[in-house]
């Protein structure tokens, strides 16, 4: 916690490029295609690897919703169906393409669940839940009873395949294929944009939120996404079952697809593909289980509660943790330049203004008609007594609650009726009390994030590297550069408070908001962290803090607002503010 | 005419069941912030308890009733240890997925023991019903609304005039605090899931004389239930009731008027569109999480 360290390595080693670091993976999938396609199994054989194939690629759509964005999906069987729908009545009943067929049914599992994810992610993950198993039901229901469309309970059979892939043997190397391809993006998924926002909403959405991240289309994106991969993998299965049943796609069958993606630990693909095999095999082996009806998924039941409880991340995720120490421990992370910060202006001398703020919680007033105006370049301190109103003020200037009345204005824009994503778009950076980090990433992929805010200017195109390059420099700013792929839970608490002032800086904020910084930490780090506080200043960034040590605020601050029982007592320059009656009554109680 | 009053108190009465289940879901939610999805299986598995006892074995239907009530007393205490307490201090969602694996752990178990045929309880008057005016009056709806309007009366004045009550309900808004003046948090998350499997299994005990004894009624019940609990009002404990005597007639109605095998399906319809024009219920809702 100190100025940036200067004896880091001067490793300059520029990272070798995508296509030849991930090569490995690629002649690996085509060897694998190519025994597909070359050995020679028999039926029973063949159909278990097709199965395996399929349920893999649903699975992975798991992985997605589930693991990277943390969203419950109990109808995956029904989107699984869709697909298999799709190619069974059309290449049967209309007499349509394949291709034309499978990318139908992709698409109308991918409307049918942005359509569910945006009825209900707006809201608790107990809804998501109760409405897929109920849409799951509802589809099953269709399914057996709208006979004229599915055939009813009897199923649709003679499914056909394309052209190029007639024989059973092609149809697996290109299913193979597939998987391979889509294992891929899925495993790439976490490092792209869209991936480390799912994460960052799957360990903290309001953090995600405040840091530029539009929570709501993060988890849509999801579940839609995770839709569409099952409404893949269930054409690939019509096209090389040839026969599909409405039993094939009920409650038990999503049932099945979490029990995989739990076992073999619901981050990865691997881990799905694991999980998937896993489940495939076991109960061909145990082949006696199936025989009393209710058995083997009384077992997985079972299961899923053992797993839960001893093995959250499963088997794939218990293998990589080990590996992430050992990586976390021996990679070094690439040196850093020193941070800039460039906040933007649209000129003038005030970022930002309040006029007549109230936040209202019923009856009770916690913020009364309050007007701030913070000046560009310098610090602002916001104090009062406990329940003044600080913090719910923060939380309306972030958007977290809505204001009751008033207006707030961000460097010229209004951003009173903004969402938080967008206000952080805007060039409002902020700090939490409670410090909220995204727990299950390293520092600097938490960093990497508040770099992504939406119109940073700092990061160029916003390419990968740019990103690293920015985060680096953040981190390196806060003195935590050393320390980079270190995940979250193992630094101290005045640390996780520094790195979530990178996260911020990292964004190149217009204006940062600090929500009592120096709670919780000791002395020496209270000295540090006014050191932080200047360099930062120093840089023209302006800064709107809320802290109760007079110390820090007294010799930190240029410019102090009193706020009392919600309704600002004083405003002004720091010294004068701090010997106004009002304000020492207000602290020390009046005679 | 007749035939919409005849609806009308056909719905209430199976409304009142979802709305017992309901009530059941709302109290384990409030006491430890968790939906518990094997609570329609609660009823189902003390259907079955009914069927061992009343059935089976042939013993008085009072004595099997009160086996079946001291059973699911003890499945509440397993369900308790076993699958929510080793998870407390987790997430919302690892804690959701283990009640999901319980419910398909609870459900096969039976399917297994008990094969898939449905079972037949009788009820518990010797009489059918009466006849009243243009309505038929089935005796067994009819003591379902009466146990369920005692049970909301018996609710309130154990939560509003118990000093136990009242303990349940200080360990629900925060346990923190609750564990600081001297009540045991874990003793009372306890009793609340032994009440709740309870209250879980009066409603399915109630319910099998009406509909068939199944492995799939536990889980038809929960949904319906918990449609129930989001149109009154997530967590809220009248909301919980209005909205399951409300799905309970717009269902009945829906069958009657409508489309018999998608009776099902009304719920989920009812559901989407209170979760797209009105997610806070009727009542309204918890406030979200402070920053």
């Amino acid at each position: 916690m100190s100025a940036p360290s200067e004896n880091l390595p001067i490793s300059i080693a520029r990272p070798k490029p995508l296509w030849l670091r991930h090569s490995p993976y690629f002649i690996a999938a085509a060897i694998l295609v190519a025994l597909a396609a070359g050995l020679q199994f028999d039926g029973y054989i063949l159909n278990i690897l097709l199965q395996a194939t399929t349920f893999s690629i649903a699975v992975f759509g798991l992985s997605v919703v589930l693991g990277l964005c943390g969203q419950i999906n109990l109808a995956q069987a029904a989107f699984f169906g869709f697909g298999a729908y799709a190619v069974g009545l059309g290449t049967t009943d209309f007499h349509m393409s394949y291709w034309l067929c499978l990318l139908a049914g992709c698409l109308a599992a991918l409307v049918a669940g942005a359509f569910l994810g945006m009825s209900t992610l707006r809201l608790g993950g107990h809804y998501l839940a109760m409405v897929t198993i109920s849409f799951q039901q509802i589809v099953t229901l269709v399914m057996i009873n709208a006979i004229w469309l599915s055939h009813g309970p009897d199923g649709v059979s003679n499914i056909g395949r394309p052209e190029l892939f007639r024989t059973s043997q092609s149809y697996l190397a290109f299913c193979v294929a597939v998987l391979a391809i889509v294992g891929y993006l899925v495993w790439h998924l976490p490092d792209t944009k869209l991936g480390r926002a799912m994460r960052a909403v799957r360990d903290n959405e309001l953090a995600a939120g405040v840091n530029g991240i539009d929570v709501f289309r993060t988890k849509v994106s999801a579940f839609a996404l995770c839709a569409a991969l099952g409404g893949l993998a269930g054409g690939l299965f019509a096209g090389g079952f040839a026969y599909v049943s409405p039993d094939q796609f009920s409650f038990a069958e999503s049932i099945v697809f979490l029990t995989m993606s739990l076992l073999g630990g619901v981050a990865s693909p691997i881990g799905s593909a694991i999980g998937t095999g896993l489940l495939i095999l076991i109960p061909e082996w145990l082949r006696f289980l199936k025989s009393i009806p209710g058995l083997y998924l009384a077992i997985y039941g079972l299961f899923v509660i053992l797993i839960i409880r001893f093995m959250p991340d499963g088997i794939w995720g218990f293998v990589a943790a080990a590996f992430e120490r050992w990586r976390a421990r021996t990679k070094a992370p690439p040196a850093a330049k020193a941070l800039q910060l460039k906040p933007a202006t649209v000129g003038g001398d005030i970022v930002l203004e309040v006029t007549g703020l109230s936040k209202h919680f019923g009856g009770l007033k916690a913020v009364d008609d309050v007007d701030i105006s913070v000046r560009r370049g310098g610090v602002h301190a916001l104090i009062g007594p406990n329940g003044s109103g600080k913090t719910t003020t923060l939380n309306v200037l972030s958007g977290l609650y809505k204001a009751t009345s008033g207006r707030i204005v961000l460097d010229g824009t209004d951003i009173t009726d903004m969402p938080p994503h967008q206000r952080t778009a805007a060039g409002l950076g902020r700090t939490f009390q409670n410090i909220r980090l995204f727990r299950s990433m390293t520092a600097l992929e938490n960093v990497e994030i508040g770099a992504e805010r939406p119109g940073n200017s700092m990061i160029g195109k916003g390419g990968d590297a740019a990103l690293t390059e920015r985060a680096m420099e953040a981190l390196t700013f806060v003195g935590l550069g050393n320390r980079a792929n270190e995940l979250i839970t193992s630094f101290s608490y005045g640390h996780q408070r520094l790195i979530e002032i990178a996260r911020a800086l990292a964004a190149n904020p217009t204006l940062l908001l600090l929500d009592e910084p120096a709670a919780g930490l000791n002395s020496t780090e209270k000295l540090e962290l006014h050191e932080l506080l200047k360099r930062i200043a120093a840089q023209g960034l302006t800064i709107l803090i809320i802290d109760h040590d007079m110390t820090l605020v007294s010799e930190a601050a240029q410019h102090i607002t009193v706020l009392n029982f919600g309704r600002r007592i004083a405003d002004g320059e720091s010294m004068a503010v701090l010997r106004h009656p009002d304000v020492v009554s207000a602290y020390l109680g009046s005679e | 005419m007749d035939l919409v009053l005849q609806l009308l108190f056909t719905g209430i009465g199976i409304g009142a069941v979802y709305a017992l289940v309901a009530l059941g879901f709302v109290l384990i939610f409030r006491a430890t912030n968790v939906v518990n999805f094997a609570q329609g299986e609660f009823s189902m598995v003390a259907a079955y308890l009914m069927v061992v006892f009343a059935v089976d074995l042939g013993w008085p239907y009072w004595l099997s009733f009160l086996i079946a009530l001291a059973g699911m007393a003890l499945l509440g205490v397993i369900f308790n240890l076993g699958v929510y307490y080793p998870l407390r201090h987790r997430t919302f969602l690892p804690v959701i997925i283990a009640t999901i694996g319980a419910s398909i752990l609870l459900a096969n178990s039976v399917l297994a023991i008990y094969g898939p045929q449905p079972q037949v309880l009788q009820g518990w008057f010797e009489t059918p019903g009466i006849q009243l005016g243009p309505v038929y009056l089935d005796s067994q709806y009819l003591l379902i609304i009466a146990v369920t309007v005692a049970l909301v009366i018996f609710n309130y004045w154990f939560f509003e005039r118990t000093l136990l009550g009242k303990k349940l309900q200080a360990t629900s808004q925060d346990k923190e605090m609750a564990s600081l003046l001297g009540i045991s948090v874990s003793t009372m998350i306890m009793i609340t899931f032994i009440y709740s499997a309870v209250l879980g299994g009066l409603a399915g005990i109630l319910v099998a004389p009406v509909l068939f004894v199944s492995i799939q009624m536990g889980s038809t019940i929960a949904l319906k239930a918990f449609a129930a609990t989001i149109i009154g009002g997530f967590g809220d404990v009248a909301g919980a009731i209005i909205g399951g005597l409300a799905l309970g007639v717009i269902e009945t109605f829906g069958a009657a008027y409508v489309s018999v095998p998608y009776k099902d399906g009304f719920a989920f319809l009812v559901l989407i569109a209170f979760l797209i024009f009105r997610p806070q219920g009727i009542f309204g809702e918890r406030v979200a999480e402070k920053a």
